[in-house]
């Protein structure tokens, strides 16, 4: 043990920011130095802080349970709503929570674009319009080796695109996410190239696993989670599943998607769950499951092998990862 | 600054030390009190490994600090701050250890059984746990670019702990023992470069981290220069 006196002293005295803060005023003040300023730098980095759980929304009404559903206990609320993937506002796991809480979600439009007879601005309520909502629990899996069984509320995208009345062109679905300069912080730093786009295969878009989401835990979906539109796609890793859907074009040509645009050799198109395909940096053979100590051992297509693997029969999944 | 031996040694010493345990004992509580994210493992790991960095560029900055400043007794808390980067890069290494490979081990689940149960683990699980673990390690550090420079980083540390007494430093002679304990500038380059590799997208916080370093090392590079250049011939000194 390299550390000889253990400190007698209660740890909420030593957590105390301002003792912090205090040492790196000493440093401050005895050095007014270029070095100060760069132990000051690293200092800015905010201390860790439990994110606030978002408030709980307005109750959906004739929320319908599915057969598709899995049958395994949904993580909490304050999980699915304080530890989310959100760019747009800020690259931390928390920073959505804190950031998105005054998101303008209403009204809401979506432009209709592309290889398609019913091109124009569709508002939420129209695409809602005699949609019977359902809810979907599904496992989620994140690229980064963490998932959580969400509990959706949303219906069939298979449902909106038959409204759209797709041509024979439309091979592919291409999502936009919104992208307001004046609500979205995180747009201003380049980690990504804005706005966020994503994806899919028209048999993937048709598929009924494949779902829009509007709602959480039977209630309207929090900011934090893509509100008040976002795609879930159990089977493919979780940037799959974009958030806040302002835009939906119907293509030719299979669309490059955000991730794949900013890592090609990491992420690609399909991005089917995947144990045995690692991210060249990490292994994507096992998962922690938000809540638990044992990691998981990942399943292929995320445990939805009997309902999607046929849409990738014949096709090299090591190759179109 | 007039601060005198027995301040620095019965006053300011502790203190810097007991700081120094701050994050230590803030993750502790944080983690028992249920104050971290939905992901408190993921967090330690992260936690942890950022403390390292910091304390990294602490120990780094130490001589610089004492230069500019002129402030000599600098140099007391050169030791503690390496020796506290070394503490929070093997509870880091550790936490890695447990929570991304242990967990991940068919054994795993035999020990928490066991260990709920109020039971030590039997031999034979103790015996192949170490084996799969030494093996989950090893290949990852193999397999791994960013595991691989972060193993390295630590072990960077590993000599310079080991030798950090006052024994040591008699043993190997200043001269000798300051050359090894050049190896801390390795350190400070790798560790950025481990953080760089593991981030998705925003190097912003690795990218931090390797600019003090750089500036750290960069302001010897130009004290040695300055050093070694020749000294200028002032006109006064030579005579009409």
């Amino acid at each position: 043990m390299l550390i000889k006196r253990a400190a007698d002293i209660r740890s909420s005295e030593i957590t105390d920011k301002k003792l912090y803060l205090n040492r790196r005023e000493f440093l401050g003040t005895t050095a007014a130095t270029a070095a100060a300023v760069a132990a000051g730098s690293l200092g800015t980095e905010a201390f860790l802080e439990a994110a606030a759980p978002a408030p709980h929304g307005r109750k959906l009404e004739n929320v319908k349970k599915s057969p598709l559903s899995v049958d395994e206990k949904p993580n909490k609320w304050e999980d699915i709503t304080t530890y989310n993937n959100y760019y747009e506002f800020g690259t931390d796991k928390d920073s959505p929570s804190m950031l998105a809480r005054n998101y303008k979600t209403e009204p809401w439009t979506v432009a209709i674009e592309g290889e398609c007879a019913k091109k124009g601005n569709m508002p939420l309520e129209d695409i809602l319009k005699g949609q019977t909502l359902e809810e979907r629990i599904y496992r989620h899996r994140c690229v980064e080796a963490w998932s959580m069984v969400i509990p959706w509320v949303g219906f069939p995208l298979a449902d909106l695109i038959k409204k759209c009345e797709p041509t024979s062109k439309a091979k592919f679905i291409e999502f936009t996410t919104a992208y307001d300069m004046k609500q979205m912080p995180g747009l201003r730093s380049p980690v990504l190239r804005w706005p966020y786009v994503e994806g899919l295969r028209m048999d993937e878009a048709m598929h009924p696993l494949t779902i829009l989401v509007v709602g959480l835990y039977g209630e309207v979906l929090p900011n934090q989670d893509g509100a008040p539109l976002r795609l879930a796609v159990p089977w493919k890793y979780g940037f799959k599943h974009i958030k806040s859907i302002a835009k939906i074009r119907f293509v030719e040509k299979q669309p490059l998607n955000t991730w794949q645009e900013s890592a090609p050799q990491e992420y690609g198109f399909y991005s089917n769950v995947n144990p045995s395909v690692d991210h060249p940096r990490w292994s994507q053979a096992t998962e922690r499951r938000i809540g638990e100590f044992l990691r998981r051992k990942t399943l292929m297509f995320n445990g939805y092998g009997d309902q999607v693997a046929s849409l990738y029969s014949g096709m090299d999944l090591k190759r179109n990862y | 600054m007039r601060v005198s031996d027995r301040a620095i040694r019965f006053g300011l010493k502790p203190i810097v030390f007991v700081a120094s345990l701050g994050p230590f004992f803030y993750l502790v509580w944080a983690a028992l009190t249920g104050n971290l994210s939905a992901n408190p493992l993921a967090d330690l790991t992260n936690e942890t490994g950022v403390w390292t960095l910091r304390f990294i560029c602490i120990t780094l900055a130490i001589t610089p600090l004492r230069k500019l400043t002129g402030w000599n007794p600098f140099i007391r808390f050169r030791r503690m701050a390496g020796l506290f980067a070394f503490f929070y890069g093997t509870l880091h290494l550790t936490t890695y250890a447990i929570v991304d490979r242990f967990a991940g081990l068919d054994q795993a689940a035999g020990w928490v059984e066991a260990l709920s149960g109020g039971h030590v683990p039997g031999g034979a699980l103790v015996a192949s746990t170490l084996r799969s673990l030494a093996k989950s390690i090893g290949e990852d550090i193999y397999k791994r670019p960013f595991i691989t420079i972060g193993f390295a980083t630590w072990v960077s540390m590993l000599p310079l702990a080991i030798t950090s007494t006052a024994g040591w430093i008699r043993r190997l002679g200043g001269k000798r023992w300051n050359r090894l304990h050049r190896l801390v500038y390795l350190t400070g380059i790798l560790g950025p470069l481990h953080y760089w590799w593991l981030v998705k997208a925003d190097v912003s916080r690795p990218l931090t981290y390797a600019a003090v370093v750089a500036a750290l090392l960069g302001v010897r590079l130009f004290w040695n220069r300055a050093r070694r250049a020749p000294a200028p011939v002032r006109a006064s000194a030579t005579p009409a």
